[in-house]
């Protein structure tokens, strides 16, 4: 921006006889030759050769049937007809979607924790941080096997508290619908951290003057949070959301160290990467993996592609 | 952050993150396994070579290193370097599946039942028998169940390393507690449920009589299908042997405990493991493989008592699963790799093993240290056991129906789908799967 202010005001006040002078700063303007791309190579080339290869890679396999040691054979649209033909893919579907919705309610929750973190003369600010942080950066391996001790029907303090009130605790883990609901809790616990530190991060761009103004025009605590904290963090809360969804139709790890193996409760609980896995590393079907590989990375761009959409409705960019 | 910048960067971590699950494979075409000279005859001492030796179990690395040492002191030349991948999460074998994809296969490899006949039958493997035709390995060293576990299409592919069979431990103090009667080697699966049933009446809610881990069938329903007379797959591994009646009484078995109160419910099993139960002191009779001797013991001490399996209505057979030492095909150094799998196989490697008392050495003789490693627990059952003991099942896709195994087997112990009902389905399913092989 500062730059073609520049060039404009040069341009103004250059008259006939100041040409020569002013070449320096139009080559100042020019592109810096092979440097930038020096510089971005790198990145360039780690994208290129770990994201853009394999997906082309996969989205061939996915016409092919594979061999366990290599070799594909070209088989058509065969694995995306058994696909569609799959009843465990739409059940898998549903479960990620319930999972992902489950996580996103972390959004107002860490909206409203980080405004209550962030409040002026708030104590400790950074040790609450770090704490909210810690679940986001442990592996889910290691928290999985944690919640799984905390879910247990027979031994989990869950349902040792429940009992306190009389409740007899489900079987959390190996209970159709219960297990999806434990695994999401633990999903959204994961995130907090993460949409925390976003929407922190929001929160203390916004000027401190605008709630000056409202605290002026006499606007009570609670009108300045929605009139002014929540609109303003919009930005913020699109770019979670994003991300959350993304993150949300990967499940996989939480799901196969909390659930384990022949679990009952697996079919109304698996995610779209949990069939992924199975067919690709146990049974040997790597050509079927890779067409639900595909449908995973059609669903999340289209979803990505209708946030971007509807975000025109609702985030204001200041 | 204004507009602009912004969404770049929320779309280019949408298109990173979103990328993640994608699948690279990595192709070449398989060809055939150079086929060897049948006639051989042990390599000059001075033979000079590197070759990798891949293993997935840490604990037993001090042995294989040990090992290693003796074969050098027969050729000091050869360099053995052991590649250690663990196990947990499938690691060890995807790692293997995929170097054997980039025919980088490690020179010889720890094999597992599962895994055989697919690297076999795709080629990435070195037959071995011109080490039997030489007379450097016989056959009847080890158990006759393992020697068929890794000869596939009547050529033998790896030496057998060691073994295991399925006993029943029981806890002494709790069985006596409920005046229930200590497990005898003439035990009938009706013995077992009376007492069980007695341990579960007299503990009453949440401690149970007996239980079997059921997130897998090796220690639990592969045993019983062959004791009520039938067997998980036909011995030319075509055909699924899930429908026969035998089998079928061998899976109702575990649905029928489960009924009584004598064993945990399904949901129970799955979120805290039979082992689990039993080193916890609430269960008091558990079936389960000879490598959870040590654990159980250290847990009980002298309470602990182990027994061959009841017998069901045609035997107390068990099922018995060993590793094996294979070669790759496409080992760059065939004569030191056949050389080491020559030495593996025989007895020092065996009892250098039983002394470090992990696992149950393959070689026949070089167990008895093995079996009286725990003082007062005399584990020759699981040798006994050995000897009539039924192969672990196997085809050339192991895997995929062992996922049907899970997908299908836990409603019907749960008791929510009948298990004939649910035995048939998954024959039917499983024998689709094998006719692809």
């Amino acid at each position: 921006m500062s730059a073609s202010t520049a060039e404009t005001s040069t341009v103004g006040t250059a008259g006939p006889g100041t040409a020569k002078a002013s070449r320096p700063r139009r080559r100042g303007l020019r592109p810096d030759g092979p440097w930038p791309w020096i510089f971005v190579l790198p990145t360039v080339l780690g994208v290129a050769v770990f994201y853009l290869w394999p997906i082309l890679k996969t989205f061939y396999l996915s016409f092919t049937t594979v061999g366990v040691f290599g070799g594909s054979t070209f088989t058509g649209l065969a694995n995306y007809l058994t696909m569609f033909s799959d009843p465990q893919i739409p059940q898998s579907i549903l479960n990620t979607a319930i999972y992902t919705v489950i996580v996103m309610l972390g959004i107002p929750i860490a909206v409203g924790l980080a405004s209550l973190i962030e409040r002026p003369g708030m104590r400790f600010r950074g040790l609450y941080r770090t704490l909210y942080f810690i679940p986001y950066v442990t592996m889910p391996a290691a928290v999985g096997i944690v919640w799984r001790l905390i879910f247990n029907g027979d031994f989990g303090p869950i349902n040792w508290f429940l009992s306190l009130f009389g409740i007899a605790g489900p079987y959390w883990l190996a209970t159709p619908g219960f297990a999806l609901v434990a695994v999401s809790i633990v999903g959204l616990w994961m995130s907090l951290g993460f949409n925390l530190i976003i929407i922190s991060a929001g929160l203390r761009e916004i000027p401190a003057d605008l709630y000056e103004a409202a605290q002026v025009d006499g606007a009570s605590r609670f009108r300045q949070f929605r009139s002014i904290t929540v609109p303003l963090l919009t930005p913020s809360i699109f770019f979670v959301s994003i991300i959350t969804v993304v993150n949300g139709f990967q499940l996989f790890d939480l799901l196969y160290v909390m659930l384990g193996k022949s679990n009952l409760a697996m079919p109304q609980t698996q995610s779209l990467v949990y069939i992924f896995y199975n067919e690709a590393f146990l049974q040997n079907n790597q050509g079927y993996a890779s067409a639900i590989g595909i449908l995973i990375l059609v669903i999340i761009a289209a979803l990505t592609a209708v946030q971007f959409r509807l975000q025109r409705k609702w985030v204001n960019y200041v | 952050m204004d507009r602009r910048s912004f969404l770049s960067l929320a779309a280019l971590s949408g298109v990173g993150l979103g990328l993640g699950a994608t699948l690279v494979g990595c192709s070449s075409d398989s060809s055939g396994s150079g086929s060897q000279a049948s006639a051989y005859t042990p390599p000059a001492k001075s033979l000079k070579a590197t070759i990798s030796y891949a293993i997935w179990d840490v604990n037993q690395q001090p042995a294989m290193e040990k090992i290693i040492k003796g074969f050098n002191k027969i050729y000091p030349n050869v360099t053995v370097n052991i590649q250690l991948t663990p196990s947990a999460g499938g690691a060890y074998w995807t790692k293997m599946k995929t170097l054997a994809s980039g025919k980088n296969l490690p020179d010889v490899l720890w094999m597992n039942g599962p895994n055989i006949q697919l690297f076999a039958l795709n080629n990435q493997l070195m037959p071995i028998d011109s080490l039997v035709s030489a007379g450097q390995i016989k056959k009847s060293n080890y158990p006759s169940a393992l020697v068929n576990l890794y000869t596939v299409d009547g050529r033998l592919y790896g030496t057998p390393k060691d073994f295991d069979t399925v006993g029943l431990y029981y806890n002494k103090d709790m069985l006596g507690q409920a005046g229930a009667a200590v497990p005898t080697s003439s035990w009938t699966w009706d013995d077992l449920k009376t007492n069980g049933k007695k341990v579960s009446d007299h503990f009453g809610k949440g401690v149970f009589g007996f239980a079997g881990d059921l997130t897998g069938g090796q220690t639990s329903w592969y045993n019983t299908m062959l004791q009520g007379g039938g067997y998980i797959i036909s011995s030319n591994h075509k055909k699924s042997g899930y429908d026969l009646p035998g089998s079928i009484k061998g899976l109702q078995f575990w649905a029928d405990i489960i009924a009584a109160g004598i064993s945990p419910s399904m949901q129970q099993l799955t979120t805290t493991l039979a082992n689990d139960w039993f080193t916890s002191g609430k269960l008091a009779m558990v079936m389960d493989g000879d490598w959870e001797t040590a654990p159980y013991h250290q847990a009980f001490g002298d309470k602990l008592g182990v027994v061959q399996l009841p017998k069901g209505p045609k035997s107390n057979q068990s099922v018995i699963h060993g590793l094996g030492n294979v070669i790759s095909a496409t080992t760059k150094e065939p004569e030191a790799a056949l050389a080491f799998v020559s030495y593996l196989g025989g007895k020092p490697p065996a009892l250098l093993q039983a002394d470090a008392g992990v696992v149950i050495p393959a070689f026949n003789g070089s167990q008895t240290v093995w079996a009286n490693s725990i003082e007062g627990l005399d584990l020759q059952l699981f040798l006994d056991e050995a000897k009539v003991a039924s192969p672990y099942p196997i085809s050339k896709n192991t895997s995929a129906w062992n996922q049907m195994e899970s997908d299908i087997l836990p409603a019907a112990f749960a008791g929510q789908t009948p298990v004939a009902t649910a035995a048939k389905k998954l024959a039917e399913q499983m024998n689709a799967e094998l006719a692809k092989d």
